[in-house]
């Protein structure tokens, strides 16, 4: 039963350590790094990032009531706080205590 | 001489602490919500030490993700550590036993303070490094055993908490949106979602996603490599 979860984890844990690892094993002291690899290693965040956002909210039904409407709203509220105050911390609070309220108050 | 060294670090932690803080609070909580002992959150928090990719795991476990793909979603959230290592190989020679434990904790936080950090006149820097790294650490894994302990011990409602997720990664985006010059490879990532969402379904979407982004940003090379240099 908890050998699912186990698995799971040490999967993530050991790619995320390899990762890590990988630049100080390839490439000790001085040695060139692959162009391709910096090339990846450089945009890859951005793309990997903007294709989170579309994965947390891959379950919305736009067509659907309530339009998703609780998590449209709560978006443009995290997204403009942050252009606002830049402070992650405030943005990811606020937008989630407003989702909350929304989703057990309203709804 | 290590004392001095935690002297040193700490100031240079607390902007950290408070987000580690609260974001691993988050995630302990969300953790519990799913059905998960509060020892599961400590664990995660103390092997996996990666914020954005825990929040992703929980998703994963409760999806029943096959191995393949989480390590391959691993792969792909976390390919921005291989750019934090290439660029501390030198900054992280002669540190001696400490380097392993350096290089696992190099988070996105971690490496926000120790890229630009002038080792203060006196202070080992092996030492200073090592106290920047696990004091950030101790902050998210005590942030993760609140959360989890939290959530585990009071039955409140916790419906929607889920979307602190949501909220880390939107923030994050925008965050990535603001400073770079080239949007491109944001857009791609997006649109390539999108597009891999509308085709394979929700269940299925990420792995295609995956293979559909490394293919776009291949064949833009010639021209994206350009935005990354300027």
């Amino acid at each position: 039963m908890a050998l699912y979860p186990l698995g799971l984890v040490a999967v993530v844990a050991l790619v995320t350590a390899l990762i890590r690892f990988a630049p100080f094993l390839l490439f000790p002291a001085g040695r060139q790094t692959p162009a391709c690899i910096r090339y990846l290693s450089a945009v890859l965040p951005y793309a990997a990032i903007g294709m989170l956002v579309i994965y947390c909210l891959k379950d919305l039904r736009p067509l659907l009531m309530p339009y998703a409407l609780p998590e449209l709203i709560c978006v443009a509220l995290v997204v403009l706080s942050y252009v606002w105050k830049r402070s992650t911390l405030l943005s990811v609070v606020l937008g989630t205590l407003s989702y909350m309220a929304i989703v057990q108050k309203v709804l | 001489m290590p004392k001095r060294a935690l002297k040193a670090a700490f100031p240079k932690t607390l902007p950290v602490m408070a987000g580690y803080l609260v974001l691993g609070f988050g995630f302990g909580v969300l953790l519990t919500s799913r059905g998960y002992a509060f020892w599961w959150g400590l664990l995660m928090s103390v092997f996996i030490y990666a914020g954005s990719m825990q929040y992703v795991a929980i998703g994963l476990l409760t999806g029943g993700a096959t191995l393949i793909s989480a390590a391959l979603m691993t792969l792909m959230i976390n390919a921005r550590h291989l750019f934090y290592g290439i660029s501390m190989l030198e900054e992280y020679r002669d540190t001696g036993s400490k380097k392993p434990y350096l290089i696992f904790s190099l988070t996105d936080e971690t490496y926000s303070l120790v890229c630009r950090a002038q080792v203060p006149e006196g202070v080992d820097k092996g030492w200073y490094y090592f106290f920047i790294s696990a004091l950030n650490q101790s902050y998210w894994v005590l942030g993760s055993l609140a959360g989890s302990l939290t959530g585990a011990m009071f039955a409140f409602d916790a419906r929607g908490i889920e979307f602190s997720m949501t909220a880390l990664f939107v923030v994050i985006f925008t965050q990535q949106w603001l400073d770079a010059r080239d949007k491109r490879p944001a857009m791609i990532g997006v649109v390539c979602a999108l597009v891999s969402l509308l085709a394979f379904g929700r269940e299925r979407f990420l792995l295609p996603a995956m293979g559909l982004i490394i293919f776009c940003l291949s064949v833009l090379r010639a021209q994206l490599d350009q935005g990354v240099k300027s």
